[in-house]
């Protein structure tokens, strides 16, 4: 933890941190004088070639907790979602300056395995989209890649994941089914345990539940409250009732003057939508604009 | 606000008779119904009376022997096209191993680097090839596989087929590719996959039925070809795949010395046979060459019913 502490040297990320911790978790804060920071924007700055669509992000991604990003439509939280797991790379001419730390380490420095930074840092997207094949090889995908080809161990995490994505029991007898045959609500948690079968620090979701029905979506949402006592989970939504639900702490970002995505505020769940400091927060989380 | 505009009585600006002009309405409406249908039906005249004179006139010539025989010298009656169908199976295949593995790879990185330099200059290169006439491509072969060797041979003509069937096989399997949702590749690249492997193991699996009957149809547009045959394969009337395998074992040759000499011969494909086979002043070669072409619109056919079975079992096992 003091290494965590001592590494940091921005004082603007200093002055977060503590904002974050006069709001974290008590029992954390008292035990250790920390909670633990799982990922960390630096003075983050994101382009679309010339166009700068992040600006000075400084945000803190509390382990085992799950952070909710909202904000209008065009401010950046998709960006900056996939900016976590380096999926901005396969976008053309796209560019970050400043940093992004996972355990303490820049994903974005010279040198790092970006197959291992996807491995640790997971995601789900907002329309399922599980592979044309079976069940039980949508959630082997990922383990295969990583070399894992004995038919016991793949058995087993392939049981673990759909388990921890509460689609096991709906699932276990048409394993060798398509994955594209079940519902819509199936398919995602199927993505959910595709996401968790390479064992993730971190799952990142887009919009998980957009697409789906308030009964899938409710599915969904008590799943995040299950897996947050083993992942740290990092969640954009548009619905501000579904980030209330769900979420431990909240992101408010807005686009500037720039039209480029800033963070306006960031903080725990119930001070930013009973008590936000900001004006411009107050006035998106009670609907009077946005 | 709302409510009083709602409580106003609706002003009636212009009272619309239903019956007004009806007559005339439903006349027009069903005279340009019955032009559309006889224009549809004139447009099929065509196909059906293709279809129905090349059974008409080939349809009694054929028989067994005409699957099985090699053709027998004029005034010997009998005989068959077996050279023919051998050979076009030979080059089809030769056609097919040849475009498909490179077509494949092109479409892939067109379909993934569309604005690169060497994305615009395959799919302008696609556009004029696919334009270029078919007697050129032989003519190119000619130069470019035959004169070197020496000879002519059905190698020449699979090389000058997969010229033809390329941009084809490019374009369908590019747009295929396209209708991939991204976000199916995208979820295996967010489980760290390279994109090899998720072009290799999501994407061309997606769009695998359309790939395939795309590959069918290239193929059977391919195996209809005349002229790019007429300077590569040339034509053989005693090909016979059997004679030439049990010949090259009894001179103690091996399987794929003797594949590959077979290779090396001049073949003929039922395009050509038809086409050297009217121009001859015999009624029997006339007769064989209406059979040569109801045989060959039956193979168009059953690839073009094997496309389309395909996709039916595809589309209804996912």
């Amino acid at each position: 933890m003091s290494d965590i502490n001592s590494s940091i040297k921005d004082s603007k990320v200093r002055n977060l941190q503590m904002a974050v911790l006069s709001v974290g978790k008590g029992s954390q804060s008292e035990e250790t004088g920390i909670a633990e920071i799982k990922m960390q924007t630096v003075d983050l700055d994101f382009f679309y070639g010339k166009f700068k669509a992040l600006a000075q992000i400084n945000l803190s991604i509390q382990a085992k907790q799950i952070t909710a990003i909202i904000g209008p439509s065009g401010c950046g939280k998709s960006t900056l979602l996939r900016a976590f797991n380096r999926m901005n790379d396969l976008v053309p001419h796209a560019r970050v300056e400043g940093k992004i730390l996972l355990d303490n380490q820049d994903i974005y420095a010279p040198g790092v395995d970006v197959v291992d930074i996807r491995r640790r840092v997971g995601m789900v997207f907002q329309r399922p989209n599980p592979f044309p094949m079976s069940i039980y090889d949508n959630v082997a995908y990922g383990p295969r890649l990583y070399g894992i080809n004995k038919r016991a161990t793949l058995n087993e995490i392939v049981e673990k994941s759909l388990r921890q994505s509460a689609l096991w029991d709906e699932v276990k007898d048409k394993l060798n089914q398509s994955g594209m045959s079940i519902s819509g609500g199936q398919q995602q948690r199927l993505c959910i345990a595709r996401a968790l079968a390479v064992e993730p620090d971190v799952v990142l979701m887009d919009e998980p539940a957009s697409a789906l029905d308030p009964v899938s979506t409710l599915k969904i949402e008590d799943l995040m409250q299950t897996l947050k006592l083993s992942y740290t989970i990092v969640i954009v939504t548009h619905n501000m009732q579904q980030a209330a639900r769900v979420s431990d702490f909240t992101a408010f970002m807005m686009i500037d003057a720039n039209r480029a995505g800033t963070l306006v505020e960031f903080g725990k769940t119930p001070q930013i939508f009973t008590n936000p400091k900001n004006k411009q927060t107050e006035e998106y989380v009670t609907g009077r604009f946005g | 606000m709302n409510a009083s505009i709602a409580e106003q009585p609706l002003q009636i600006v212009h009272r619309i008779n239903p019956r007004n002009r009806y007559k005339r309405r439903m006349l027009a409406n069903q005279l340009m119904l019955g032009l559309a249908g006889f224009l549809t039906l004139l447009a099929l005249v065509p196909l059906f009376w293709i279809i129905g004179y090349v059974i008409l006139k080939g349809g009694q010539y054929i028989n067994l022997n005409f699957f099985i025989k090699l053709p027998t010298p004029l005034g010997v009656p009998g005989g068959g096209v077996l050279h023919s169908i051998e050979g076009t199976l030979i080059l089809t295949v030769l056609a097919g191993l040849f475009s498909i593995p490179p077509g494949l790879l092109a479409a892939f990185y067109v379909a993934y680097n569309p604005n690169t330099a060497l994305g615009t200059a395959v799919r302008f290169g696609t556009d004029v090839l696919s334009g270029v006439p078919s007697i050129v491509i032989g003519i190119f072969c000619y130069a470019l596989v035959v004169k070197p060797a020496g000879h002519y041979s059905a190698l020449a003509g699979g090389v000058a087929l997969a010229i033809l069937m390329l941009p084809t096989i490019i374009r369908t399997t590019e747009e295929m590719i396209k209708l991939v949702p991204h976000t199916m590749r995208e979820g295996s690249l967010a489980l760290g996959a390279p994109e090899w492997k998720t072009s290799l193991k999501v994407t061309l699996p997606a769009a695998i039925s359309g790939i395939v009957t795309g590959f069918l149809l290239a193929l059977a547009r391919a195996s209809g070809e005349t002229a790019p045959l007429l300077f590569t394969a040339l034509g053989n009337d005693r090909f016979e795949i059997g004679r030439l395998v049990q010949g090259g074992l009894r001179n103690g040759q091996s399987l794929p010395t003797i594949f590959y000499n077979i290779l090396q011969q001049p073949v003929d494909s039922l395009p050509l046979t038809l086409y050297k086979y009217t121009q001859q002043p015999f009624p029997e070669r006339v007769n064989q060459a209406w059979a040569v072409a109801l045989v060959l619109m039956g193979l168009v056919f059953a690839t073009n019913l094997m496309a389309r079975i395909y996709v039916n079992y595809r589309t209804s096992h996912r």
